[in-house]
């Protein structure tokens, strides 16, 4: 099958490829996850009790407060960040993080991104080129 | 982007390393956000409580702070968001040596920079209110939304690291709310009830926060028949930021932008105004209730409390006990705690029981492992914004007023 390509307006980071997690809610690193553990730990998001690390985050777009854009950072020395972010509509703060940490992070989609990947695609971040590639 | 000489020159790392990694760090969030240029702060709020940062994040500080004092030290007027250990509380709150130790870490290389430690989310209302035009670079949400709306001043969010690379560069990046067009209402809403209470304040805010959720979109609010309070908008800004990481809001005939409709609208027609009524604010406390069970922690905080909250909580407490399964705990800024102990609102409060936190805020105070520590599970405040957090940390919040709360806290259960 043909890849399929998704653009976006150019982001940070470097190109990476991984297995997506999608979920159509937002992201908050101090709201919605236990940082120990790896997962998703607020109960009200659609995500909750999910592994996040190592995994190409798709969701709507960020939510709450400012810590994502020290936490990225730590989360990555830790290895307990996810490999990219890809949202809808970003923030400051996720821009400053992905910034802070050289985390993959992409925004503004043609379209609405989690209904365009599923969980479990492998896909191809390039924020230099503002693209997702979806293996075929 | 276009740079100045001077901008031009820290890239090129001619005023030393750290303005360097400054200018570099705003230049991929300003072509992220299609910037064309900087814009001069003259005040910079910065959060950076030690939970957030780790270990990393105060390492990365220790090594800037090992820098020259001349290429170390920041440009313009910093200040700090509340920190994650109040040393005169710690011990009582079960928080470890090891958190204490990278807050001191944090501290000493904040000093080594010149940033003024005021540990205080509440800076607009207690050490230097912005005025209206003024560009900043604020760190809070709830700080950044307040001065945005309600001062007329300019700031994005910038979060930890962008504002302390604002502090050693002196500018931002111009996009976002320092520019004008982008300033102008988006959405519209009619508040058709009055707030009772900052609780109810805050209900409001949480739910137009809960029907934006972008941070483009700036909500117009009609129906404000009198002024609110400072401590009113407060609590409704810091929701709104919250629960939908909005930056800023109009209030027609109330806040500087928005002298009237038309004009909170700029050039665009305003949109139909969406109806908020008493039964969406008591659909909102239902949704964080819970009658009848133990309480094990009851919160104020989250902003930290200003004067009147700290005199109105000591006037609540006054004369009763709070309940010995139940702790209560109100947390203001330095400069706050100082004239409630010198006005004796603090000695009401622990007199009661209570335990008033200075520099802190609840959630930014490892609230995990405070709340493991401690057996805390049913947490109780009359922040909508603390209730909303609160639950990715492991506890069950509940919303009510302050005096629901101080009668809950008596009581040791849920009233």
């Amino acid at each position: 099958m043909k890849p399929r390509i998704l653009h976006a307006h150019p982001g940070i980071g470097p190109k990476v490829t991984g297995v997506a997690l999608v979920a159509a809610d937002y992201f908050s690193a101090r709201y919605d996850l236990d940082r120990i553990k790896g997962v998703f730990s607020r109960p009200a998001h659609k995500l909750y009790g999910q592994p996040y690390v190592g995994r190409v985050l798709v969701l709507l777009g960020a939510k709450g407060g400012v810590a994502t854009s020290w936490m990225l950072r730590e989360m990555s020395e830790r290895g307990l960040a996810p490999l990219a972010l890809l949202l809808n509509t970003a923030n400051p703060i996720m821009a400053q993080g992905a910034a802070f940490a050289n985390l993959a992070f992409l925004d503004r989609f043609k379209g609405d991104v989690t209904a365009a990947i599923r969980t479990g695609e492998t896909v191809t971040v390039d924020p230099v080129a503002g693209t997702v590639t979806l293996e075929g | 982007m276009r740079l100045t000489d001077i901008e031009r020159a820290m890239l090129a790392g001619k005023l030393g390393e750290p303005r360097r990694w400054a200018i570099e760090q705003q230049m991929r969030v300003g072509r992220f956000f299609d910037a064309k240029d900087f814009v001069e702060v003259t005040q910079v709020h910065l959060m950076a409580d030690t939970e957030s940062l780790g270990d990393s994040g105060v390492r990365f500080l220790e090594e800037l702070a090992a820098e020259s004092e001349a290429e170390r030290r920041v440009r313009v007027p910093t200040v700090t968001d509340p920190r994650g250990i109040d040393f005169a509380a710690y011990k009582r709150l079960k928080q470890t040596e090891r958190m204490a130790d990278l807050e001191r870490r944090a501290i000493a290389a904040f000093r080594a920079m010149g940033v003024m430690m005021t540990d205080t989310c509440i800076n607009y209302q207690t050490i230097m209110p912005p005025v209206r035009g003024e560009h900043l670079a604020f760190g809070d949400t709830g700080s950044t939304i307040y001065v945005n709306s309600v001062l007329g001043a300019r700031s994005n969010f910038e979060g930890g690291p962008a504002a302390l690379a604002a502090a050693l560069t002196g500018r931002a990046p111009r996009y976002g709310y320092h520019l004008p067009e982008k300033r102008r209402g988006t959405a519209a809403f009619a508040l058709k009830t009055r707030p009772q209470s900052l609780s109810d304040w805050g209900a409001v805010g949480g739910i137009i926060g809960r029907k934006l959720q972008s941070y483009w979109q700036v909500p117009v609010i009609e129906g404000i028949e009198e002024a609110p309070t400072s401590d009113e908008l407060k609590h409704f800004g810091a929701a709104l930021a919250s629960f939908g990481t909005v930056a800023l809001f109009h209030m027609v005939g109330v806040t500087p932008e928005a002298p009237d409709r038309r004009r909170a609208f700029g050039r665009r027609a305003p949109p139909r105004a969406k109806p908020i009524t008493a039964a969406d604010i008591r659909a909102f406390y239902g949704s964080y209730g819970a009658k009848g069970d133990k309480l094990d922690v009851v919160v104020f905080s989250a902003p930290q409390l200003s004067l009147v909250e700290m005199q109105s909580l000591a006037g609540l407490v006054s004369g009763r006990r709070i309940h010995s399964g139940t702790t209560l705990l109100a947390a203001t800024s330095p400069e706050i705690k100082a004239a409630c102990d010198r006005m004796g609102f603090t000695a009401a409060i622990e007199g009661a029981g209570g335990i008033v936190a200075s520099g802190v805020c609840f959630y930014q105070m490892h609230a995990r492992e405070i709340g493991e520590a401690n057996g805390w599970r049913r947490l109780m405040s009359n922040s909508a914004k603390l209730v909303n957090i609160i639950g990715g940390y492991g506890y069950e919040p509940v919303l009510a007023t302050m005096e629901r709360c101080v009668d809950s806290a008596v009581a040791g259960k849920v009233l």
